[in-house]
């Protein structure tokens, strides 16, 4: 078992076959050990999702993204543990000096041509490299309409296909814009109103060449789910109502749609169709993030009851089920944890954020 | 963020405020008149129906100066007077005591729960003056109603705006340390044990369906703490009980009240000001005043002597002498309010290169008070 342990470690990007699944399974005892953290300039801040990662193979670096307030702090971290350097983003219009409003949430969207990030905050949209080096787009909400009885907000970001970026505002409409492989004409494509309540957060699959049904899901502070076809006009597939909890998180994998709520449950469903295939009561408080690593099927979630736990999906379309192992459990004292996200697509190793914590505590595979 | 935040903001910072004023009156046997009248001075205030009205327009949470700021009026709506000093460790003590409460929240509606135990104590404290009860009762109803049909989303967003105002402020309190709810580091203590919130199930299971949602298959898994079911729901009515005991008096149990430096080394200032946070007599010299007006000066907080002496076992009702009352100097009414008004103006200037462009956040609050 140790043997094929290793082999997983040296080749990061292949998928694991079922067999190497079931050895995983027993492997229960300590899956994860924690490595050093790496200290970030603030602590971050109690908001969903907060912890955004991007992994760089080619220069061997990754970026970890973590809002404090109306703060980005960026570090890039060199994979062999002796180069971090900092950056900070503010969230402002440009020209205008003194204008900062808060983040509500900071994204990495990877697409086919490119990578950049996006910035959500109460003001607007702002877009930029992945390095957070030059912002190329900035798009304001607008406050007119809304009745000022509501806080307005961006928050829910994702990129789906080849060109689009998604990102959910308060009042529940989807902006979609259509993002060129260079440059920085992007323009609003599409407005999707179908949600009523607050975005809280949106989620793809198969981006680039893969062909899915379904290959965007948000989620709101509802907990109602509405499943996407992207495109040129962007098809509404199907519509999962909430029970009145606010889904904070939320995930698509292998046609499965994962989500987190306020009331410490994940639920799995079936993307198309709407049928719930599991209920895990996974958390004693609000889960504040998911994550899952897609070539291991590996879920992460984590709460504000201080624990991060590591399940394992196993999707079996010939019978049309769904099964969940719970693997490994991560216990970061006296804190409520507003992210946590892989570190690659196997789940070798994942990141965690807490709230008014000033670091990225990070944990790798034995 | 939440553009409601300012009316539980007031009544949970107040009534901190208030249980810390109520056991430092206690303590000092303050005569029952001047107690009477400082409470009702201050609630007064508090639940008028301008001020609350005020705090209910939506609006972003103010800053920490401004907030200070409104508070100091607050407070000096009686006749008692605080200096500076007093202020900024009122200030942080409540600050950290409200905190505690967001932070520990079991469930973001809760933050109702923790704001209407304020009230209740509050309405005990002036229960003699039925003027002001009416006024505590009006303003609950408006809040009940206000508030009551929020989302548990919209409560959430509500207690994190609050949580980002309170980020990275780790004052420790000898009360919170002794209870064991704060961490000698600052940070308050998060249990994974005792019962989950109302609504929550206990985690530890694994529920699978199949296409007709039948259940197939359960299995269960280690939740790493050790929950308990959820105990029943609080009222949410004007009169209840709460359940929780977040927001209830803590100061009443004995519990002395002092905020310590970040690095644990005494405060320099106590040192020079062996009675750190005097209050003062009343702000008008004794010749311009009635002689029933006089205002009285409280000892807000113990000196770290006295706090010693306790800890020894040694206090022996120390008199006058052996804790140096040292008055920080007397400040004028014409003064108090002359640095009212240089503070008013200092922070609107501020304000204008704040955030938010609108540069007003709290002006109208205080001119509004000007006129209470």
């Amino acid at each position: 078992m140790v043997m094929i342990f290793s082999s997983l470690r040296l080749t990061a990007d292949h998928p694991l076959p079922f067999q190497q699944t079931a050895v995983f399974e027993r492997e229960l005892c300590k899956m994860y050990h924690k490595e050093k953290s790496i200290q970030i300039k603030n602590s971050a801040s109690a908001l969903y999702n907060n912890l955004s990662v991007l992994r760089i193979a080619p220069r061997r670096l990754t970026y970890f993204t973590v809002v404090h307030a109306n703060v980005v702090n960026m570090v890039s971290a060199s994979w062999d543990g002796l180069n971090y350097s900092h950056r900070q983003l503010q969230s402002k219009e440009p020209n205008v000096a003194t204008s900062t409003s808060l983040i509500m949430q900071v994204a990495f969207c990877v697409l086919p041509s490119r990578d950049l990030l996006v910035v959500t905050s109460q003001k607007g949209i702002q877009i930029y490299e992945s390095d957070g080096s030059i912002m190329v787009y900035w798009h304001a909400l607008d406050t007119s309409d809304a009745p000022t009885a509501q806080a307005v907000f961006a928050r829910g970001i994702s990129a789906v296909w080849d060109n689009y970026i998604c990102v959910g505002v308060s009042s529940g409409a989807i902006l979609v814009f259509d993002v060129p492989s260079k440059g920085s004409n992007i323009t609003l494509s599409e407005v999707l109103e179908e949600h009523k309540e607050p975005i809280t957060d949106i989620a793809s699959e198969c981006s680039g060449s893969q062909e899915c049904i379904a290959d965007l899901v948000s989620a709101d502070d509802g907990g109602n789910l509405c499943v996407w076809k992207s495109g040129k006009e962007f098809q509404l597939l199907n519509k999962i109502p909430g029970f009145d909890m606010s889904c904070s998180s939320v995930k698509l994998w292998k046609g499965i749609v994962v989500a987190g709520y306020g009331t410490g449950q994940i639920h799995l469903f079936e993307a198309v169709t709407g049928i719930l295939h599991a209920e895990v009561n996974a958390h004693a408080r609000w889960i504040y993030s998911l994550d899952i690593a897609p070539f291991s099927g590996l879920l992460l979630s984590a709460a504000e009851d201080s624990l991060v736990r590591v399940w394992h999906l196993t999707v079996t379309p010939e019978t049309n089920s769904v099964e969940v192992a719970h693997l490994h459990n991560e216990c970061v004292t006296d804190t409520q944890i507003c992210g946590a996200k892989f570190c690659d697509g196997d789940g070798y190793a994942f990141a965690v954020t807490g709230y008014d914590l000033s670091e990225i505590i990070r944990y790798t595979q034995l | 963020m939440s553009v409601k935040t300012l009316p539980l903001v007031f009544i949970n910072l107040g009534g901190e405020m208030l249980y810390i004023l109520d056991q430092r009156l206690r303590a000092t046997s303050t005569s029952e008149d001047n107690s009477e009248k400082v409470m009702n001075d201050i609630v007064g205030t508090l639940f008028s129906k301008t001020f609350m009205d005020e705090l209910l327009k939506p609006q972003q949470l103010y800053s920490h100066r401004t907030l200070k700021t409104v508070l100091t009026r607050l407070a000096h709506a009686s006749i008692m007077r605080l200096n500076p000093a007093s202020m900024d460790r009122l200030y942080e003590l409540t600050i950290m005591a409200f905190k505690y409460q967001v932070f520990r929240c079991p469930r973001p509606k809760d933050l109702l729960l923790i704001s209407y135990s304020h009230i209740d104590t509050i309405r005990e404290l002036v229960k003699d003056t039925s003027v002001v009860v009416n006024q505590v009762d009006e303003t609950h109803r408006k809040i009940i109603e206000v508030y009551s049909s929020l989302s548990e989303g919209e409560f959430q967003l509500l207690r994190q705006t609050l949580l980002i105002f309170f980020q990275d402020m780790h004052v420790r309190v000898s009360l919170f340390l002794k209870n064991q709810i704060q961490n000698p580091d600052g940070r308050f203590a998060l249990p994974t044990s005792g019962p989950v919130p109302h609504g929550i199930v206990v985690p530890g299971l694994i529920r699978v369906f199949d296409s007709k949602g039948r259940e197939v298959r359960r299995s269960e898994f280690p939740a790493g703490g050790s929950y308990s079911s959820p105990v029943r729901e609080g009222s949410f009515e004007l009169h209840g009980d709460r359940v929780i005991s977040l927001g209830m008096n803590m100061y009443v149990l004995g519990g002395t009240v002092k905020s310590t430096k970040g690095d644990g080394t005494p405060n320099p200032l106590a040192k020079e000001e062996l009675n750190l946070l005097a209050c003062l007599i009343g702000s008008l010299k004794a010749e311009n005043m009635p002689r029933a007006e006089y205002g009285f000066r409280i000892n807000l907080f113990t000196t770290d002597q006295e706090e010693e002496e306790e800890a020894d076992g040694t206090s022996d009702g120390a008199e006058e002498s052996m804790f140096g009352v040292i008055n920080i100097q007397a400040m004028q009414d014409e003064q108090s309010a002359a640095e009212l008004a240089r503070i008013t103006g200092q922070f609107a200037e501020e304000e204008e290169q704040h955030e938010n462009p609108s540069g007003n956040k709290g002006d109208d609050l205080l001119a509004m008070m000007d006129d209470l």
